[in-house]
């Protein structure tokens, strides 16, 4: 009996210890680096001092703004493709629809690195799709050289991963909805338009909510795109809270003010889940 | 009686003269949404694979093709002298290497620590249980970029920069792969675990000869999900790994764009290689592979 009652922590102990060693002890000790600054090789508590520059500091505010459009521009466009998609894929009609739903789930299992570097290429000047663009007449874009195309491009390449994704999911979900629910509606002469936003879109929200709280922690945490797509650039167009950590932990060996910035990515992950749970869960 | 009879034959007539009616246009009506519907993912379906076409044209191809106007759409005879140049500036074996070797030992050590926690969190009740739960779920709202930093002075202070432990360590406990493992577990039959009992089984051989079998296709999933995730990981080896020979693909790829000439042929090869393996991995257990990215969240 003795031996059955010690079982579960035996089993759970190496999860355990290893969650206190490589996560609860490094959230504690940013927290409290995020107070210090290095003097003379030592770090010293340095009160606020890392949250009034982060405050003051530009290149945050910047980076918070980045952030900010990638994520209002791309999540929502990301959603709504993967939604139309998920519905035609669910169509009786279809044929085919395997083969539709591997090769749009194709992009999600590339690494985030080559991906981004594939679309580092495609995007140049003289890159294929200014070449492709050039055919029906649009002059050529400076996708990686221009702030606002800079965006553009990281949008593009994450939706273009990202899509097929989210549509698996919906489309898992789309097959959930009871059929009769539908029946029901159009004997009650609710068109097709109808039916979708009165029954698809409330059964699909804690779905919709679940992709869209990992897109929002994805979001801010966005890294490898903006450093091997567009460096960052131009002109710290593309710069994300992600890519700001890494810079002033690693580039320029600031790890009081690198934790600082981690800490209001936290608070922002945390403010940002809250709100999409209170807009989700009203009823 | 008869009279009865010919109502319903009646009705039924009407009922399939109006269906006649019906169906005409409503057959022209499907034939053109179907129309509608293959256009609309022909267009997807060419977005979605034309990059990967592309990476193929960009490996068997001279780095100057990837920027002509008309564009070079076939497959060119380069494809040797890629893999040598990508080869000479990066050790493409060393590195693949390390990538599988990191990717292969974080699933078994990672595996076992997730499914074993998962395991005794959905079928064991034990002080604690409900704390240790709820802080493995709070954890995965922290940004991992939260934890960069002091984990790297972790493995400084231990010497442990530019090494595999370093790789791997910190993300062995994976609380969104308990999580998962823990879903799958809580349907496991309790009755089963009982009568094993009685049968004179000890908790540990209840847990690897029986539950563990019948999970095969969860504990799968989960293996397949934290492959991609270590595989994939970029900026954790790039802040620990400092020498070329420990570099895992993803580094070493970007690595290969820091270049002062960047030759593209080379790094399309290496891009395609990074793809390639897993495509084919994907192909052949899509459906594991699915339920495993999405995180089997939902079955």
């Amino acid at each position: 009996m003795n031996r059955a009652k010690r079982f579960p922590y035996l089993f759970a102990a190496p999860a355990i210890l290893l969650f206190l060693a490589f996560t609860v002890y490094p959230i504690i000790a940013s927290f409290v680096l995020s107070f210090q600054e290095r003097v003379g090789g030592e770090y010293v508590f340095a009160g606020l001092k890392n949250y009034t520059r982060l405050w003051n500091d530009d290149i945050f505010w910047t980076a918070m703004q980045n952030t900010f459009i990638i994520f209002v521009v791309q999540v929502p466009v990301m959603i709504i493709l993967a939604m139309v998609l998920a519905n035609v894929l669910n169509n009786q009609l279809l044929k085919l629809k395997g083969f539709f739903r591997v090769s749009f789930f194709l992009p999600a299992v590339t690494s985030l690195v080559a991906y981004s570097i594939l679309f580092s290429i495609m995007l140049q000047e003289e890159g294929i799709i200014n070449t492709a663009l050039s055919y029906i007449g649009i002059t050529a874009i400076p996708w990686l050289s221009d702030p606002f195309w800079a965006k553009a491009s990281i949008i593009i390449a994450m939706t273009w991963r990202w899509t097929g994704y989210n549509m698996v999911i919906f489309l898992a979900a789309l097959q959930n909805i009871p059929e009769d629910l539908y029946e029901a509606a159009s004997l009650d002469g609710a068109n097709k338009f109808k039916q979708f936003f009165y029954i698809t879109v409330p059964q699909l929200k804690p779905v919709i909510l679940f992709a869209g709280i990992l897109s929002t922690i994805g979001t801010l945490q966005l890294f490898d795109e903006p450093f091997n797509l567009t460096g960052g650039g131009p002109a710290d167009s593309t710069m994300t809270l992600g890519l700001y950590i890494y810079q002033s932990g690693f580039e320029y060996f600031d790890f009081g003010y690198a934790s600082a910035i981690a800490y209001a990515v936290v608070v922002m992950v945390g403010i940002l889940s809250i709100i999409q749970f209170k807009i989700a869960g009203d009823d | 009686m008869a009279k009865n009879l010919e109502v319903i034959e009646q009705s039924t007539n009407k009922l399939t003269l109006a269906q006649r009616q019906q169906k005409k246009p409503k057959k022209k009506k499907n034939k053109l949404k179907a129309v509608w519907m293959y256009t609309l993912l022909s267009i997807f379906l060419v977005v979605s694979i034309f990059p990967f076409y592309w990476m193929f044209i960009g490996a068997t191809n001279d780095s100057s093709k990837m920027f002509t106007n008309p564009p070079t759409l076939l497959p060119g005879d380069q494809f040797m002298t890629n893999l040598t140049n990508l080869n000479e500036s990066i050790g493409i074996f060393r590195v693949l290497f390390n990538s599988l070797f990191v990717s292969g030992l974080y699933v078994v050590i990672a595996l076992a620590v997730c499914a074993s926690a998962a395991y005794v969190l959905a079928k064991y009740n034990f002080k604690g249980k409900k704390f240790i739960f709820t802080a493995f779920l709070l954890s995965m709202m922290i940004p991992y970029q939260a934890t960069l930093i002091p984990l790297f002075q972790m493995m400084s202070d231990f010497n442990l920069l530019n090494t595999y432990f370093a790789v791997i360590a910190p993300q062995l406990c994976f609380p969104f792969a308990i999580f998962l493992l823990r879903q799958n577990f809580l349907a496991f039959p309790t009755e089963l675990m009982e009568s094993a009992r009685l049968d004179g089984a000890s908790e540990a051989r209840i847990f690897i000869s029986i539950v563990i079998p019948s999970m095969r296709p969860a504990l799968a999933a989960a293996s397949i999900f934290l492959f991609m995730t270590q595989w994939n990981n970029f900026m954790w080896p790039l802040v620990v790994l400092n020498t070329n020979d420990m570099y895992t693909f993803p580094v070493a790829l970007s690595s290969l764009m820091g270049l002062s000439y960047i030759d593209y042929g080379q790094v399309m090869m290496g891009v395609t290689l990074a793809t390639v393996p897993i495509i084919a991995f994907f192909l052949t257990l899509q459906k594991q592979f699915i339920s495993g990215m999405l995180g089997s969240a939902l079955k």
